[in-house]
C-alpha cells in the first residue's frame, strides 16, 4: 500500500526567522537598563560594610556620591584607608562644599532639598574621616545622607 | 544587456551582529541598587545656642573606642547585647512623655518595658548618643547604628502588629502603593513613627562639651 507511510517525513526545520527580533528585544531591553559607571574610581573599590536595615536609594539624579577608601596610587597617596574620592580626583574635606554646590547647580532648585548624599566608604575606613565629611556636608545644608552597605546580616556568627 | 534585479541584501547575520551587541551590554551593564542606612543630619546650631537640658536618664550613651570595644551606659558591652540593651532602654516607659499640642503629657501607655524610674521616661524622649574615636573603624560604626535601628524597627513593628495586624513595613508599603494619598494610612504610619521616633545622634570625636 503506497499510501501509508513510505514518504520518509524529515522534522520540519524550527523557524529561525523570529531570533533576530528576539534577540533586538533583550538588546534593547539592557541598552535602556544600564548605566554606565561615569567617574572611574581612583581608589580601590570600597568593600562596603553590610547591614539588614537599609533603605532603597530613590531618584539616582539627585545622589551625589563621595568614595571613601584606599588610593589606587599609594605611591602618592600612601595605603591609608581614608581617602576621599570626588568626582574624579583625590580630594580633602575642605573640598567638598564646593562639590556639593557643583552638583546642586545641576538640578532643579525646587529639587534641591531632596537630594541625597550617599557614602561610599570602606569597613576599614575611619569614623574621623566620615565626621569630617559629616561636617562640611553640615556647613553647605546637605542633610540627607545614606551611607551606603550591603545587605546582609550586620555581626558575623 | 539584460537589467539585473537588485539582489538583497543577506538579513542572515543579523542575527549574530545583536547577538554581540547584546553581549556587550549584558557584561557591562550593572543594575546595581543603591541602598544604604540613612540619617538625616542636625542643621548647624545658631551661634550662642543654648542645648536644651536633658535628663541624664534618658540618654543612653554608646561610645566606641579606637580598638572597637562598646562602653554602654558605664559598662562595657558585647555587639550581640546592644541591641537588647538599646530596646529595653527605648521601651522603658518610666515616666511621662513630651506632651503633644494640646494635651498633657501621658505616660507611654504601648510600652512594655521594665518601667524602671532610673531610665528612659518614654520613647519620645530616649535619646541615643553614639560618640565614636577618631580611629573608629567605619565597619564598626556601622554595626552598631544597624543593632540601633534594628531595635526601633522591631517596637515599631510590634506596635504595628498590635494595632493595625500588620508589619509597620507592610504597613508602608500599602500607603506607597495608595500613592501617598490614603490619609487613614497616613496617619496609621505617622502614629507608628512618632511613637518610636528614631533619635540617634552622633557626638563628633573632637566635639568637647
Amino acid at each position: 500500500m503506497a499510501k501509508f507511510g513510505k514518504k520518509k517525513k524529515g522534522l520540519p526545520p524550527v523557524s529561525t526567522a523570529s531570533l533576530p527580533d528576539i534577540v533586538f528585544m533583550l538588546l534593547f531591553f539592557f541598552m535602556v537598563t544600564t548605566t554606565m559607571r561615569e567617574t572611574d574610581l581612583k581608589i580601590d573599590s570600597p568593600r562596603l560594610p553590610s547591614a539588614s536595615e537599609v533603605k532603597k536609594l530613590e531618584h539616582k539624579s539627585l545622589v551625589t556620591t563621595i568614595y571613601v577608601g584606599k588610593a589606587k596610587e599609594t605611591g602618592k597617596y600612601g595605603t591609608g584607608y581614608n581617602r576621599i574620592q570626588l568626582n574624579d580626583k583625590i580630594g580633602t574635606p575642605d573640598q567638598i562644599p564646593a562639590f556639593i554646590e557643583n552638583a546642586r547647580s545641576k538640578v532643579s532648585e525646587t529639587e534641591v532639598p531632596f537630594m541625597t548624599t550617599s557614602i561610599k566608604a570602606d569597613k576599614e575606613s575611619n569614623v574621623g574621616t566620615l565626621s569630617d565629611i559629616r561636617l562640611k556636608l553640615r556647613d553647605v545644608n546637605a542633610l540627607k545622607l545614606s551611607l551606603s552597605t550591603q545587605k546582609g546580616d550586620a555581626i558575623k556568627k | 544587456m539584460a537589467r539585473r534585479e537588485n539582489p538583497e541584501i543577506n538579513a542572515g547575520s543579523m542575527a549574530d551582529i545583536a547577538f554581540l551587541l547584546l553581549i556587550f551590554f549584558l557584561v557591562t551593564t550593572t543594575m546595581d541598587v543603591d541602598s544604604g542606612i540613612s540619617k538625616r543630619l542636625a542643621e548647624k546650631p545658631p551661634k550662642n545656642y543654648e542645648p536644651p537640658k536633658i535628663k541624664q536618664k534618658n540618654i543612653f550613651e554608646i561610645s566606641i573606642n579606637r580598638n572597637n570595644q562598646l562602653f554602654v551606659d558605664g559598662q562595657v558591652m558585647e555587639m550581640k547585647g546592644l541591641r537588647e540593651a538599646a530596646l529595653n532602654f527605648i521601651d522603658n516607659g518610666g515616666g511621662l512623655g513630651n506632651a503633644k499640642e494640646g494635651e498633657e503629657a501621658k505616660p507611654c501607655d504601648y510600652c512594655q518595658g521594665a518601667k524602671d524610674p532610673e531610665s528612659s521616661d518614654h520613647p519620645n524622649k530616649a535619646i541615643i548618643a553614639v560618640e565614636s574615636d577618631r580611629a573608629t573603624e567605619y565597619g564598626t560604626y556601622i554595626i552598631v547604628q544597624n543593632e540601633l535601628l534594628s531595635a526601633y524597627s522591631e517596637l515599631r513593628n510590634r506596635l504595628s502588629q498590635k494595632k493595625y495586624n500588620m508589619s509597620y513595613p507592610e504597613l508602608e508599603e500599602a500607603f506607597k502603593a495608595s500613592g501617598r494619598k490614603d490619609e487613614s494610612l497616613r496617619k496609621k504610619v505617622e502614629f507608628i513613627k512618632t511613637s518610636y521616633p528614631q533619635i540617634i545622634t552622633d557626638i563628633d570625636p573632637t566635639d568637647v562639651n
